[in-house]
């Protein structure tokens, strides 16, 4: 795709987006806020992933703060943009404490430690009544206003809250472009093809990785804090490690390697679920397939393989050039 | 004094599932650096296959056990030629998502065939019963468990410490390059781990059966002990997965009777606290 069609297709694109509410049905539009939190969480995992190198199975913990967080703001102070800012910051700051500990490690050992991780969150969810509702969770969380600058938006309906949604995503993917195509984007996947190279020409490896961490962490509690305001609860299974695959499913699908791969995955895994759904009640067995099949075959992912299809040419492989080192 | 001791007896035995399912996860990650997620799903078709076979087909329990565990086993040599070879050259995060795949195709495939309720068939005749320890009746069926790890404990030192084969494994775990060179067949030795691997996860599901129902869920839950249970005793240490074993075991039958609220969170800290202190894991030379 060359620069023209490209901002041609993104201007159609954010065109849909906006008008969503006005052509499409209400369930149209919560499986889009559904999408679109799924990207956001994708997006900030892929700087761990397809940039730094690193593959976390606990990111549903930071989203769980993100949700917790937000829901025990809301249920406090009914005001939208402190719950989910707040949520934000917890999930950044337990991103930040834990990624301390967990960039000490690489490969399976960081996986396993980001594990243990996100399931003693999961545990704290799970059991520590007093401030999660234990296997309960927290009920009857409001869909607050947008207070900001003096005025008050309300949000009674889904439609209205998915302008939110729309913006912060909006938001998170626009900066997210400026961080990987910055010197800190180019800093994370030198890391990420090299540690000892990274190491030699002066880069602060750890370091590194703990911002790419933190980074994600806070995508993960951004997307997990615009939750609650839409279902109105939060409950434990969110932070269990199985709910940690999801971006990691999402990114893969997509592509790691192509930075609009997270948000493709999203869209087609949320849709495909629904889709799929409808007919068996057997989602996971297909998704399982498509796991196996992504891994052996397409490790580029579905934007790598719609773009190899379109140039009808044989093209390196972007996966190729950071399996061997990563 | 003797409720202390016996809840420690109750701990050993369930020891023993998670010695089973550890002890084949640390031989593949050992040998084929290979960290299996779907390793709690080969636990999984095991009980269930040993329910089918025993509970329900009426095969003698032994028989039942043997069948499942050479099903697995099969099943096992398929995934490694077919689907884990192709990527061993790869980062092995790929064989982390490649496996986690698995896990989701196996625990729905199990939902699929058995539905998603609780099977619990009868304890074998020769089985049930009780022998008296420390003054109290302990279940027959919870010392044959013992037995058995323990005798699969000794039967996995003499296959890797005395036998042609067991050195084999050896050498190629330490150096795959040499051990190839040295004209031991490296791809068949991969092979043969992961059904040794994968025919004892099924031998710990299968001899849950009797005692502890059968759900597609419990691959999923197994798995994330098998995984404490084998960092605690180190990644790929056969010495440490029966410790972590022993430890995580009695730990947690004490820890559901003093502090029930918090008992999964602790397991975790100790797994993540292994991790950053002793990465090599606590039983390590």
């Amino acid at each position: 795709m060359n620069h023209a069609t490209r901002r041609w297709a993104l201007a159609g694109l954010v065109l849909v987006l906006v008008l969503l509410p006005v052509v499409g049905s209400r369930y149209v539009v919560y499986l889009t806020v559904h999408i679109l939190l799924l990207g956001l969480n994708a997006v900030g995992f892929n700087l761990l992933f397809g940039q730094t190198g690193l593959l976390s199975f606990g990111q549903a913990g930071f989203y769980a703060v993100g949700a917790y967080t937000c829901a025990r703001i809301l249920l406090a102070w009914p005001s939208l943009l402190p719950g989910v800012l707040g949520g934000t910051a917890a999930a950044a700051v337990a991103a930040l404490v834990l990624g301390y500990l967990s960039v000490r490690h690489t490969r399976i050992y960081f996986a396993m430690l980001t594990l243990a991780f996100g399931m003693m969150i999961f545990s704290l969810a799970w059991k520590w009544r007093a401030v999660t509702g234990g296997d309960d969770g927290l009920v009857g969380v409001p869909r607050a206003p947008l207070e900001l600058l003096g005025l008050v938006v309300p949000l009674p309906t889904v439609e209205r809250y998915y302008y939110v949604v729309l913006v912060a995503a909006v938001l998170g993917v626009v900066v997210m472009h400026r961080v990987v195509h910055s010197p800190l984007g180019l800093a994370l996947r030198a890391v990420r093809d090299s540690e000892v190279r990274a190491a030699h020409v002066g880069l602060d490896v750890r370091s590194l990785r703990l911002v790419a961490f933190t980074v994600a962490g806070a995508y993960a509690g951004l997307a997990g804090s615009l939750l609650p305001p839409l279902e109105n609860t939060v409950t434990p299974p969110i932070a269990h490690w199985t709910a940690s695959a999801e971006p990691v499913l999402a990114t893969l699908l997509g592509g790691i390697r192509s930075f609009a791969g997270p948000l493709v995955g999203a869209f087609v895994l949320v849709v495909a679920k629904d889709v799929i759904v409808r007919f068996t009640v057997h989602w996971s067995l297909v998704l399982g397939v498509v796991v196996v099949v992504l891994v052996l075959g397409f490790r580029g992912g579905l934007v790598a393989a719609l773009e190899g299809l379109a140039l009808r040419a044989p093209r390196v492989q972007p996966a190729a050039a950071g399996e061997e080192g990563g | 004094m003797e409720v202390l001791a016996y809840q420690g007896l109750i701990g050993l035995s369930s020891a023993m599932y998670l010695w089973l399912i550890s002890a084949g996860l640390t031989i593949i990650f050992g040998v084929l650096g290979v960290l299996n997620f779907a390793h709690g799903s080969l636990f999984m078709l095991g009980a269930y296959l040993g329910y089918t076979l025993y509970g329900v087909v009426g095969l003698p329990f032994g028989v039942a056990v043997l069948a499942s565990m050479a099903a697995v086993a099969l099943l096992g040599a398929a995934v490694e030629r077919g689907l884990l070879r192709p990527l061993y050259g790869l980062d092995p995060s790929y064989q982390l998502l490649l496996t986690f795949g698995l896990v989701l195709f196996l625990d729905d495939l199990a939902k699929l065939v058995w539905g998603g309720v609780f099977r619990i068939p009868p304890i074998p005749p020769w089985l049930q019963g009780s022998v008296v320890l420390f003054g109290r009746p302990y279940p027959l069926y919870n010392a044959f468990l013992m037995a058995t790890g323990a005798l699969v404990g000794g039967g996995l030192w003499v296959l890797f410490d005395r036998t042609w084969w067991g050195r084999a494994v050896r050498a190629t775990a330490a150096d795959r390059d040499m051990a190839a060179a040295l004209g031991i067949r490296t791809p068949g030795v991969f092979s043969s781990v992961f059904m040794l691997g994968s025919a004892l996860a099924a031998l710990g599901g299968a001899l849950s059966t009797p005692v502890r129902p059968v759900a597609p869920g419990i691959g999923a839950a197994m798995i994330v002990q098998a995984f404490i249970i084998t960092v605690i005793g180190g990644l790929g240490n056969l010495r440490g997965a029966f410790a972590g074993s022993l430890l995580v075991g009695v730990l947690s039958s004490y820890g559901t009777l003093w502090f029930p609220e918090f008992e999964l969170f602790f397991v975790f800290a100790i797994m993540a606290a292994v991790l950053l202190v002793r990465p090599q894991g606590l039983f390590a030379r």
